[in-house]
């Protein structure tokens, strides 16, 4: 039991604080969501020229091959120094690995590079209107046209689709397979044609980072599936399943800084003494903090026992939960300045709704800790 | 970075929970807990074992090892729900070792460590083990004071928690000595600035994070015993661990043991590597466990339905020691007080977190 970093660690992070340093990524532009975007993309340029765009993937694909607790360093460290998230972190988190994983020579050769360096985003094609948590249940269709495969269909809270050249998209390519999750083809889609259709969500925050994209017609060569015709349901849960505990880090991080400011203004005002906001405030400390501790034993457990332990299933599900409790306190506590539009507090209170929807709903977590973790029977 | 057991511990650990379910069933347990006794056998077993010494130094007759083995075998205990004054003596024993002065710990750790005096531990309104203790350890306002047998009386207090024995203690103002002796304590025991009271005493963090081990065994054994009934138990033609609502309750116990074990294992960890880390990661572990102990037991309770609310099954003995042991840590809000406190005082300071 140890938790201090090691010497390599240590090195590690010494090394990218040294970085972060001499690279400020600068003030975020405000209120302009393509200047935002265009401000990470940039980020991601110099995060790759520095050797620090994919700690976690291998060297010979320019990463550096980092162990899971480097990786969390890193995203640790990212959110320390205010730096924001890569612009392509679906590339570096999903569709990079993936490939790497399921793609032929010519794939890796053709995709890696530009996903690390920024220069071609990625979006994920997975969720369709009546296929969210169930995935499998997704009718999008594929028919094969010559050596091309002609896509027709919906997708839905495609992140950055309008600044992506790439979709990770899984679509029906028999339809008559016996079950759901068979006859799904996994392709690599470029979005710049005509068959593309990209229509902004408009969010609760009233931002857009989700759209809806229109397939009609939409060409994909032979040579751009991934993992072979038929195999889309293994490849995407290569897509689903791939490492993303550093990316808890990096929220858990925010989190703290969003507690930390709240503490701060809470004390301005004088209320820190009434001992109700005390409890809640520090209720809050509590949970941040055993978000941390429980995704480090998380990733001991992996690096022990190569797969997540019991633990490993709750953070989402913690986090979410947590982030919602503190932007709501926040409001509690401040009042009109916090409900005001456009301000951060306001922002973070409608955002925050998102968390536990996301990237797999609260109610979907807990029946996946029920059932794969806890072994209890399937739900009736 | 490695947040995991060493394999030692995990030996122990094993060992531990092989020896206590065997020896310490589930019908021992109630033996003992209807005859307001404790289970004499096991309990020399346990002495013969050296486990009241596990965290005193061997120069004084115990084990040598540190907290992290101390919480190890506390969760087991607490997981056996096991009828025994262990955790009063091992952690008494522990916090000396830890924080006592040179005087203090020659005249009392040879007798903890062999099991042959008994100490109370927690406070003058709620003492465990306080009657017929050599020593006591009270966590007396902002500091832990050592009382000799003489100069206090201990009354018997009858709790819910009939696995335990407790006490309430009458002592004067002022009675007995600091443990550790103020400065003369070493660096574990050095002042620190006075925060909310008892939060910031390097014995009292020890302790609290003793109790805080145990309180994990306990909800593990609580869930476990849930996840077995209702996978058993049938209703409308199915196990009813199979409707939502029911699995919706043990994922949760699941989140709130697994807090606990994370902040428990913490303050473990820190209360010997990492003192500059304790007066967090004592009243996060005793925040988490406060809560978590209550909360499982009780939804264990409910998850068995009638029968939970029986004498005859055994859930109820866990929710009391769950109670109890929630109590001697001085309930989870004034943890969590202490914590936005040391978290003001950190923004205030223009610090961030590690």
């Amino acid at each position: 039991m140890d938790l201090t970093f090691n010497a390599d660690e240590t090195a590690f992070r010494d090394e990218l604080r040294a970085w972060l340093t001499a690279n400020e990524p600068g003030p975020a532009p405000h209120g302009d969501e393509d200047a935002h975007y265009a401000w990470r993309r940039d980020w991601q340029r110099r995060l790759a020229d520095g050797g620090w765009a994919a700690v976690h993937w291998p060297a010979e694909h320019g990463g550096r091959g980092a162990t899971l607790t480097q990786s969390a360093i890193f995203y640790e460290e990212l959110g320390n120094a205010r730096a924001p998230l890569p612009a392509n972190v679906l590339g570096l988190l999903l569709a990079g690995p993936t490939i790497m994983t399921w793609g032929t020579q010519e794939q890796k050769e053709r995709h890696l590079v530009p996903i690390l360096t920024a220069e071609e985003i990625w979006c994920q094609g997975f969720s369709e209107p009546d296929a969210g948590s169930d995935l499998a249940a997704l009718k999008t269709r594929a028919v094969k046209d010559g050596d091309e495969w002609v896509i027709t269909g919906q997708k839905v809270w495609t992140s950055a689709a309008q600044y992506s050249k790439w979709c990770m998209l899984v679509a029906r390519t028999d339809p008559d397979a016996p079950k759901k999750h068979q006859g799904l083809t996994y392709f690599l889609m470029d979005m710049e044609q005509d068959g593309v259709e990209i229509v902004p969500l408009k969010q609760i925050t009233g931002e857009s980072e989700f759209n809806e994209l229109f397939l009609d017609g939409a060409r994909v060569p032979d040579a751009n599936v991934l993992g072979g015709v038929g195999n889309g349901w293994k490849v995407a849960l290569t897509t689903l399943m791939n490492e993303r505990s550093g990316l808890a880090f990096f929220l858990q991080v925010r989190m703290r800084q969003l507690l930390d400011q709240l503490i701060a203004e809470t004390a301005e005002r004088g209320l820190l003494e009434d001992p109700v906001v005390a409890d809640k405030l520090g209720d809050l400390h509590l949970r941040t903090e055993v978000l941390r501790l429980t995704a480090y034993r998380g990733l001991t457990a992996i690096e022990t026992y190569g797969q997540p332990g019991p633990e490993g299933s709750l953070t989402k599900w913690m986090w979410s939960d947590t982030n919602q409790q503190l932007t709501q306190l926040a409001a509690d506590l401040l009042g009109p300045e916090a409900l005001t539009a456009g301000t951060p507090w306001a922002f973070e209170l409608l955002r925050a709704r998102g968390n536990s929807i996301e990237g797999g709903t609260t109610e979907v977590l807990k029946n996946i800790v029920a059932e794969r973790v806890l072994g209890l029977p399937r739900m009736r | 970075m490695h947040f995991d057991l060493t394999e030692d511990q995990k030996e122990i650990k094993r060992v531990a929970h092989e020896l206590l379910a065997a020896r310490s069933s589930w019908e021992r347990v109630r033996a003992a807990a209807e005859g307001a006794e404790y289970d004499q056998a096991l309990w020399d077993e346990l002495c013969s074992l050296g486990w009241p010494g596990i965290a005193v130094a061997e120069e004084h007759g115990g084990q040598g090892l540190g907290a992290v083995e101390l919480a190890v075998l506390l969760e087991e205990l607490g997981y056996a729900c096991a009828a025994s004054p262990f955790l009063s003596i091992a952690t008494a024993a522990a916090a000396i070792q830890a924080c006592g002065s040179d005087a203090q710990r020659a005249r009392w750790l040879p007798a903890l460590a062999s099991g042959e005096a008994t100490a109370g531990i927690g406070t003058r309104e709620l003492c465990a083990d306080g009657v017929g203790a050599a020593v006591l350890v009270l966590l007396d306002g902002d500091g832990v004071r050592l009382l000799d047998a003489a100069d206090a009386d201990a009354a018997p207090l009858e709790t819910i928690d009939p696995t335990r024995r407790y006490a309430t203690i009458a002592a004067e103002a002022g009675a007995g000595e600091p443990l550790g002796g103020g400065a003369a304590g070493g660096s574990a025991g050095r002042a620190r600035a006075a925060g909310p009271s008892g939060a910031t005493d390097p014995a009292a963090d020890r302790i609290r994070a003793a109790i805080a081990a145990e309180v994990v065994g306990v909800a593990q054994r609580a869930l476990e015993l849930t996840l077995a009934y209702v996978k058993e138990r049938r209703q409308f033609g199915v196990p009813v661990g199979a409707f939502q609502a029911v699995q919706n309750r043990c994922a949760q116990m699941l989140l709130d043991t697994e807090s606990a074990r994370s902040t428990a294992l913490y303050a473990a960890w820190a209360a010997d590597a990492a003192p500059e880390r304790v007066p967090e990661a004592a009243a996060l572990a005793a925040a988490a466990a406060a809560d978590a102990g209550r909360s499982v037991t009780a939804s264990a309770i409910q998850a068995h339905g009638g029968i939970g609310f029986t004498w005859e099954a055994d859930v109820h003995w866990l929710y009391k020691r769950a109670q109890l042991d929630a109590a001697l840590l001085g309930g989870a809000r004034r943890h969590r007080a202490a914590l936005t406190a040391l978290a003001a005082e950190r923004i205030a300071a223009g610090r961030t977190t590690h």
